[in-house]
């Protein structure tokens, strides 16, 4: 009976996390396509609900109520498990953002090292959904993708190394804690603009969207998909950008610390900060989406192996030796 | 100048001066409008859907003289005519295919009595294509719906004919 207990003591918490991130991540469409129509003078999305909050709401629910094609020539299994895989993939790794001081589902030490490896498994999802639906663009477009996921991981990699050594834990919470002081996109600024870009290519996000690139690929790896499927993937790709948007308020941001430690703010929950910072870069996402024009290819493997990875490793190399001469390595 | 160019490229500059300009088209005043709810300004010349109109006294305008039938392009008038009790000459049938119409306003150009007219609504989209076969009750319907807004178009539209 105890046990029953714990098992559904464990549900709510998860419950009461993944509600929220899902209610959160149609909002995000909305507002991406908001902030989108309002840098082109447009209205965007203003009819469903007020300001026409609902209408991603609506969208899902044509989503469910199409039909699955499931393409002839098509691997079934491994067609159905792809995005089941991305979107999946996309919400475990909530389970180690801090919300507030002891506001984490699972306070594990290697917090960041999880989220690493679990974004880096959502390239599995992608290349999945690419091979198995056996048709041309989005095998191009799972390519595309694969290498591009994985040349921008190696630099967020190391850009994290840089807070790492400024932090020495792996813990999330003890990485916003170590910020008190000083925020570190302070001391970091170069490395945050760099993770801030490697995110928009690690997400697949404009001016990175080649695997999407719907000028030469159609849709890239979600050409065959339609209906829930479909949706899935979509839910997936806007929960990992919110997951990028909250890593990256967590190590630059000061993740729930406010802003101003004087009175009226401390009143505020740690949480509202660091949904205000998530909003923050998400809105930056948003911006650079309508402003920037789409990547080539060999450009962008060019700006993730020859500038920012060189880049990154002579700011480890800087960061490490500042604070090793300046004797302010952190003692674990 | 290349040195210029190498630090623009380094701290983004071309990028964050676009950003800025983004943010502040962000808050200017929209071009579109939220059609269904508000509809754009549109001119008295305006070639929207036909109409038949009346005199004031109720007399249909049209004298069956078959101008607009002769000078429509797309052939898409169809008109009978036939002596009535009192002796004048009125329709006994008017059709008009809105589907063959490319509104080219030629019929409204060519009408003496300014019977056929083309109305200021575009809103008449149907779902079969029986219901584009617009005969004469529909149109002298439409005229008579329509007639405040026609006969100020007309009028406002009559020193420069």
């Amino acid at each position: 009976m105890e046990y029953i207990n714990l098992v559904f003591e464990e549900v709510y918490k998860i419950l009461f996390l993944l509600v929220p991130v899902l209610v959160s991540v149609a909002m995000i469409v909305w507002l991406d396509r908001r902030v989108w129509a309002f840098v082109q003078k447009r209205q965007g999305p203003n009819v469903v609900g007020p300001f026409g909050l609902l209408q991603s709401l609506a969208d899902a629910l044509k989503y469910i109520f199409k039909e699955i094609i499931i393409p002839a020539s098509s691997n079934k299994i491994i067609f159905i498990l792809a995005p089941i895989i991305t979107m999946t993939l996309a919400l475990i790794a909530w389970a180690v953002i801090p919300f507030g001081e002891d506001q984490v589902l699972a306070n594990i030490n290697v917090g960041i090292l999880y989220i690493f490896a679990v974004s880096s498994l959502g390239v599995y999802g992608i290349i999945m959904g690419g091979w198995a639906s056996n048709s041309k663009y989005p095998f191009l477009g799972s390519i595309r993708s694969a290498a591009q996921m994985v040349s921008y991981e190696v630099s967020i990699g190391i850009i994290i190394i840089n807070v790492l050594l400024c932090v020495g834990s792996l813990n999330l919470s003890d990485i916003v804690l170590a910020q008190q002081n000083i925020w570190f996109i302070i001391p970091l600024f170069p490395m945050f603009v760099i993770f801030f870009i490697s995110a928009l290519a690690e997400t697949n996000r404009p001016p990175f969207d080649l695997p999407e690139a719907e000028a030469e690929l159609v849709a890239g790896y979600q050409t065959e998909y339609s209906g829930m499927m479909y949706a899935m993937f979509w839910l997936g790709e806007y929960a990992n950008i919110l997951l990028m948007c909250a890593l990256g308020s967590i190590l630059f941001l000061g993740g729930w610390l406010s802003p101003i430690d004087l009175y009226p703010f401390d009143l505020i929950p740690g949480a509202i900060w660091l949904i205000l910072k998530i909003l923050f870069l998400f809105i930056l996402f948003a911006l650079v989406k309508a402003v920037v024009p789409r990547y080539r290819y060999d450009q962008l493997m060019r700006l993730g192996w020859k500038i920012f990875l060189p880049f990154s490793l002579t700011y480890v190399v800087l960061t490490a030796s500042y604070l090793f001469y300046f004797n302010l390595l952190p003692t674990p | 100048m290349k040195i210029t160019r190498f630090l623009k490229t380094i701290f983004m500059v071309d990028f964050a001066t676009g950003l800025l300009i983004a943010l502040r088209e962000m808050f200017k005043t929209k071009k579109t409008i939220n059609y269904p709810f508000e509809k754009g300004k549109i001119s008295p010349r305006f070639r929207g859907e036909h109409a038949l109109r009346r005199y004031p006294n109720g007399e249909e305008r049209c004298i069956a003289c078959k101008l607009c039938e002769a000078v429509c392009p797309a052939q898409a008038i169809t008109i009978e005519s036939a002596e009535r009790s009192d002796g004048s000459r009125k329709t006994t049938r008017y059709d008009i295919d809105m589907m063959k119409c490319i509104y080219c306003g030629l019929c409204e150009e060519s009408c003496p009595v300014d019977a056929i007219v083309q109305g200021p609504n575009f809103e008449f989209s149907t779902e079969t294509r029986e219901e584009l076969y617009y005969t004469k009750e529909k149109l002298l319907d439409n005229g008579d719906r329509w007639e405040n807004i026609l006969a100020a178009n007309i009028k406002s539209d009559n020193p420069y004919r």
